[in-house]
């Protein structure tokens, strides 16, 4: 499964959202309907499921599911 | 002129049953809700059995994502809530959502998920935690949750009275109303403590009975083989509503709610005094609160929780209130069927004073096969019984001294 993949599957699970609504550039707070104790639980499930750890500062800057994409590839040294 | 309260709405979530319906049918018919204990090990306790919330279906009353992040105490809550509300036909919006309250009690509140994330810390540290641990844990978002269901935006609190809280929680709803602050309430209360530490510190105090055998026949109050109480999950929640309130959108009223009292031991912190003049006190107070000739009371839901102290002290001190009228009344304690509920008991309790009076029928003291020294009264042993009630107590009793009593009357215009 690729990282992509893996976060959609996430956020299904964790905000109760369907697959058609996690498009690259959706918005966790405005778009999926999350809260900031929603968001920091979904952060959890990411830090979790990839072995890594964000910390707050970095969790301020992920808005959308694009930018957590990009981020957990830039921690796995997977991408740019 | 005065104000006056009424029942309109009724739920309930218990070890007898899922709904008002379900659960009057069982204690009609004497039947036990305790068991052993299923949801978790209880090889290390002293105590194995409980009476648990059984085959109740969470997801017809919280969305699953909100499943997890909320204690089984508040998703109660909202079930009982839920019944209630739909019981009553009661809107709730614009034009009067400021003059709807919830105060729901709750003695421990979110003790799973503090044993939980407890061991999340312990094992994992504290970045394992899950934010959702504080909103899950306070007593208070029972009540928090229904208001933001309902959008009720009137008086809003959460009596952390221990054994009492469910009953302190429907009295101070019954004074907001009385006194002009809400025109309807939604109150009751509930709990969830049934587990490893809830039942761990309860034998730490050697209260909790250990007949883990003959689970059904463990809970004895007034019986002179009782040891101690059961612990049970759930709770019950009640539309209470100002009269007029009531009968201008053509409500159906279960009862009035007319008295309330109050009162403290200022004793021991778990212990009642020999005599329980606290107790006593409470009745007096309450039945006073709305001038009712004790004479006219025909039915107490006891606290009668079975311990040693309790039964013995709840006779005393009934026999003083009522004197000689206290050999007429129906007493029975539905803890020997639901286990006690802690803070949900005063919830579950005060539905089934308001049963008794619109069926006519008292459910009985099961278990109760011989009555301890100086456990005399009537207590409806083994078989419920037809009888014409006008009025009906609940009480209550909690650790820290706290003596919570409601009165209950037939409605009448």
């Amino acid at each position: 499964m690729s990282i992509e993949e893996k976060v959609i599957e996430i956020i299904v699970e964790q905000l109760d959202v369907t697959r058609e609504e996690c498009v690259p550039e959706a918005s966790f707070i405005e778009d999926l309907g999350a809260d900031s104790l929603d968001l920091v639980e979904l952060i959890m499930a990411m830090e979790e499921n990839f072995g890594i750890e964000i910390s707050d500062e970095e969790l301020q800057k992920i808005r959308t599911i694009q930018d957590a994409v990009n981020y957990i590839k830039r921690k796995k040294g997977l991408a740019g | 002129m005065e104000r006056r309260v009424v029942i309109t709405g009724m739920g309930t979530v218990n070890p007898v049953g899922n709904t008002v319906d379900e659960t009057w049918a069982a204690l009609c018919a004497g039947k036990s809700g305790i068991g052993p204990v299923t949801k978790f090990d209880t090889a290390p306790l002293a105590t194995k059995i409980a009476g648990e919330v059984k085959g109740f279906d969470p997801l017809r009353h919280v969305e699953k994502k909100d499943l997890r992040r909320l204690d089984d105490f508040i998703v109660y809550a909202l079930a009982c809530a839920d019944m209630a509300v739909q019981d009553a036909g009661l809107a709730i919006g614009g034009h009067n959502a400021e003059r709807v309250g919830t105060v729901v009690g709750s003695g421990i509140g979110g003790l799973r998920t503090i044993e939980k994330e407890h061991s999340i810390l312990e094992r994992s540290g504290p970045r394992r935690l899950s934010p959702f641990t504080i909103p899950a844990v306070l007593p208070n978002l029972a009540a928090g949750q229904i208001s933001i269901r309902y959008g009720a935006r009137g008086p809003i609190s959460c009596p952390v009275t221990a054994c009492a809280a469910g009953t302190s929680a429907i009295g101070m709803s019954f004074r907001l109303i009385k006194d002009g602050y809400a025109d309807a309430m939604i109150t009751g209360g509930v709990e969830a403590a049934v587990s490893a530490f809830g039942i761990a510190g309860f034998n730490a105090m050697r209260a909790l009975s250990t007949r883990n055998d003959e689970p059904e026949k463990a809970s004895r109050p007034f019986d002179r083989n009782r040891d101690g109480f059961v612990m049970g999950d759930g709770g019950g929640i009640l539309v209470l509503e100002e009269l007029a309130h009531a009968r201008r959108r053509g409500a159906r009223i279960y009862a009035e709610i007319c008295g309330y009292g109050c009162t403290a031991d200022a004793y021991h912190m778990a212990a009642p005094p020999p005599g329980h003049e606290g107790a006593a006190r409470s009745m007096e107070v309450a039945l006073k609160s709305c001038g009712m000739d004790p004479a006219a009371v025909g039915y107490i839901n006891a606290h009668g929780t079975a311990t040693s102290l309790n039964d013995v002290y709840e006779t005393q001190a009934i026999k003083r209130v009522f004197g000689e009228h206290s050999r007429n009344l129906a007493v029975s304690s539905t803890k020997s069927m639901t286990g006690h509920l802690l803070g949900g008991a005063g919830g579950l309790e005060a539905i089934v004073a308001v049963k008794v009076l619109c069926e006519g029928v008292v459910p009985p003291t099961i278990n109760l096969d011989e009555p301890d020294e100086g456990c005399d009264l009537d207590y409806v042993a083994h078989r419920a019984r037809e009888a014409a009630v006008e009025a009906a107590l609940s009480n209550t009793f909690g650790f820290g001294g706290v003596n919570a009593v409601l009165v209950f009357r037939k409605y009448r215009d």
